[in-house]
């Protein structure tokens, strides 16, 4: 995309507190999302990426700190207060959850959800149009008009977040973050509410952050992918370009342990993910790569370009400027006990 | 003896039916609806081999782990049989059962919600030597419990018999309850979804230890799962659950190259695979599986099948349907202009029968209805809805449409698999 991004994360960190100590949530993170795009965020379960999804839309646990810049419209999101925030969220950006019916009010119907997002938001509108723009949307998510009067609970799973999503469209957002969207349907509902998805862009010029743990997922609906490990981006680019040539062997392992139709062998990665209070020194990935060299257990990589339009944070491509003499010699890895790794 | 060991079946399965009974609504009891029953299992039978991983795969509602259930006597089957070692498990007593447990072990798909959070993982694995009073004394007990975490892959053992569940990643606890599973030394592991809470990078390390596992200890899997992907890894023989019945099963290699349900090639279609060069598949079934206690007439896939056919059983609901998708479509102004000429809809959904009578609202006729049928024909002649039309007559207050008689689908050889669809015969 040659147009500007309409989000720019930059050096976005989010921690919070637990006893145990700090967790460095999201560490150091920057990408763009392009008008238009679809970004996938992939990355297994602790890795940050529900959180960075929240941080980008102000939408952080009590207790929670941030800081760096989320750039939108000119403004940084950061340090807005909550009401600025949500003035925002909405009409500008959206946000599916994984679990619609936690977010529909059971009591309301579902016209009244619609009748109450756009009154808020654009009080200029009068009923006739309010209803006219509802059923549009709905109709696009596949919902009949006959149904626009019923309650949450008499829809199934896929509707329900069939309707979620026709709910944040509705305002014409121009950025939708959604996480795990498909995660608790069946497999064919999943791929109905996939195809959706990968037309926003064409059906209502709308941006969409995914943010899932399945790579299937990001190959077929996302234009871009960036993995995430232990609270950091290790590598970005266009999917098509990430899939055929992982930069990052933890993107190249993640999609050799993914199992497929394709799947002839098992394959894993070992060891576990770390975690997030206290990661390994250097490269977080470190300790379970099976390239390591002596420079990724204490220095940090920092982000190379692998080829046109991508992005990687891994030694292994350098810069070789930054690696001190004979750093670059194989580090002998600890024994991964068997107990360790699930 | 048998003299072909591999063939012999370990579990038999015959006619098998498990229901549910649902109590009504006041509502459904006020207008004379019958509560009814919900046919979780509805007359399924197969075999499952001595050394054999049979996969039950199936969207969530397709009875999948009705069926795991039924087989371990967990739950009471409400007719046919299931034979296993000799004896009919649904004729059982609860005390007869309880001997059998120790032949047939299920790992389920939550393994936080397995393990019980107040006990060390030591008292947990063994707790079935325990119940079963296979054990004298501690030292005993936590020898073989040290034993079966050695064999799944807790090692050293010391380091786990003192620990609790929240100590241990979610890996680590389904390798636990592994371990709980195979300490009585069962013939018969029914897994229900182990894999599908683990991450990506872990699953592999389960599905190769239950491989092991089964190697080691001539174990039979009944493998239930959503998953496609890894039921082909895994599997030997799949069977493919809709509503409560087996809608194909066979060999997993042959389902796998020519899946031959409609529903089959779906599913299949429908999984996102990590191929880039694939996009989000288009032609995929529409809807989502309808309520199990009011399944569809003829092939319950019939509504959402892109292949049915005139003796699919197409019904008045399926109406009701077309003519919500036709709205959905068309917007608003189109709903509003049409949706006024007819009568009452939910009465399409509760009617049956070949034939039925759509009201038309006063000033309106069945010639305005008919009009309105045809022009939703234009728009997707192909929609296999009409093949299931046998006629459409505008009335003076009511448009009639008489239906195709519908065929009960029953499940029948082709090649190697058999299959339950009209297609095949």
């Amino acid at each position: 995309m040659s147009d500007a991004p309409v989000l720019s994360v930059r050096d976005l960190r989010v921690h919070y507190g637990t006893v145990r100590g700090t967790v460095r949530a999201v560490d150091r993170v920057s990408f763009d999302i392009g008008a238009a795009e679809v970004l996938g965020l992939v990355g297994e379960s602790g890795c940050g990426k529900s959180t960075l999804g929240r941080g980008v839309l102000g939408l952080l646990p009590e207790g929670a700190a941030s800081d760096g810049q989320v750039l939108y419209g000119g403004r940084n999101l950061v340090g807005l207060s909550p009401r600025q925030l949500s003035g925002l969220r909405g009409p500008e950006l959206g946000l599916i959850f994984q679990e619609p019916m936690t977010r529909l009010n059971p009591l309301l119907r579902i016209e009244d959800h619609f009748k109450e997002t756009l009154e808020q938001h654009e009080p200029q509108l009068t009923e006739r149009e309010i209803r006219q723009r509802s059923l549009e949307t709905l109709g696009r998510m596949g919902i009949p008009p006959t149904r626009f009067r019923q309650y949450p609970h008499e829809f199934s799973g896929g509707m329900r977040q069939r309707i979620m999503i026709a709910l944040a469209l509705v305002l014409r957002p121009k950025l939708l973050v959604a996480d795990e969207p498909t995660t608790s349907l069946d497999v064919i509902v999943e791929a109905q509410i996939l195809a959706i998805l990968a037309d926003l862009k064409r059906d209502f010029g709308t941006a969409l952050l995914l943010i899932t743990h399945n790579l299937g997922i990001i190959a077929e609906a996302c234009d871009r992918v960036a993995v995430m490990y232990a609270g950091k981006i290790v590598e970005e680019g266009p999917a098509r370009d990430v899939f055929a040539d992982p930069a990052h062997p933890y993107t190249r392992e993640l999609l050799r342990s993914t199992i497929s139709l394709e799947t002839t062998e098992l394959h894993s990665i070992p060891g576990a993910p770390p975690n997030l209070i206290d990661p390994p020194a250097g490269c977080h990935f470190h300790p379970r790569c099976p390239d390591v060299m002596r420079v990724c257990s204490w220095k940090q990589p920092i982000d190379v370009a692998p080829g046109p339009d991508r992005r990687v944070q891994c030694w292994l491509h350098g810069p070789e400027a930054e690696i001190p003499p004979g750093e670059a010699a194989g580090l002998e890895r600890e024994e991964i006990a068997v107990a360790d790794e699930a | 003896m048998p003299t072909k060991p591999d063939a012999e079946p370990l579990v038999s399965v015959r006619n098998l039916k498990t229901y549910y009974s649902i109590r009504g609504s006041f509502g459904d009891r006020l207008v004379g609806r019958e509560a009814g029953q919900v046919k979780a299992v509805d007359d399924v039978s197969f075999d499952l081999r001595k050394g054999e991983v049979l996969g039950l795969v199936g969207e969530s509602g397709s009875g999948k782990t009705t069926l795991g259930r039924t087989l371990l006597g967990l739950v009471r089957a409400t007719d046919g049989s299931v034979m296993f070692e000799g004896r009919d498990i649904t004729k059982l007593s609860e005390r007869e059962l309880r001997a059998h447990r120790r032949r047939m072990q299920i790992v389920f798909q939550d393994p936080h919600a397995s393990l019980n959070p107040a006990m060390t993982i030591g008292d947990a694995v063994g707790h079935p030597l325990r119940i079963h009073g296979l054990v004298q004394g501690r030292d005993q007990m936590r020898r073989r419990v040290a034993e079966a975490l050695e064999i799944v892959g807790l090692s050293p053992a010391e380091q786990f018999l003192d620990k609790y569940p929240s100590d241990l990643s979610g890996g680590q606890k389904q390798r636990a309850v592994i371990a709980r599973a195979v300490i009585l030394n069962p013939v018969l592991l029914v897994a229900d979804e182990p894999v599908s809470m683990l991450d990506m990078s872990v699953r592999a390390k389960i599905l190769e230890l239950m491989l092991n596992l089964k190697h080691e200890f001539d174990l039979s899997y009944l493998y239930i799962t959503h998953d496609l992907a890894t039921a082909k890894f895994f599997c030997d023989r799949i069977a493919i659950l809709y509503l409560g019945r087996i809608v194909e099963i066979g060999p997993s290699a042959a389902i796998y190259e020519e899946p031959k349900h409609p529903y089959t090639q779906a599913l299949l279609r429908a999984i996102p695979e990590p191929d880039p060069l694939r996009t989000v598949p288009r032609d995929l079934p529409r809807g989502e599986v309808p309520d199990a206690a009011r399944p569809p007439r003829g092939c319950s896939f019939h509504p959402r099948c892109p292949r049915a056919f005139e003796i699919c059983g197409w019904e008045t609901r399926d109406l009701r349907d077309l003519l919500e998708a036709h709205w959905a479509r068309t917007g608003a102004e189109e709903y509003e202009a049409e949706r006024p000429l007819f009568g009452d809809l939910d009465s399409l959904s509760a009617s049956n029968g070949v034939a039925v009578r759509v009201p038309a609202r006063a000033g309106a006729t069945g010639g305005d209805l008919l009009a309105i049928l045809e022009r939703v024909r234009a728009d997707e002649p192909d929609e296999p809805f009409w093949k299931g039309v046998r006629a459409m007559h505008a009335g003076a207050d009511a448009l009639e449409i008489e239906w195709n008689e519908p065929r009960e689908p029953r499940l029948v050889a082709s090649g190697p698999v058999e299959v339950e669809c009209h297609l095949y015969g």
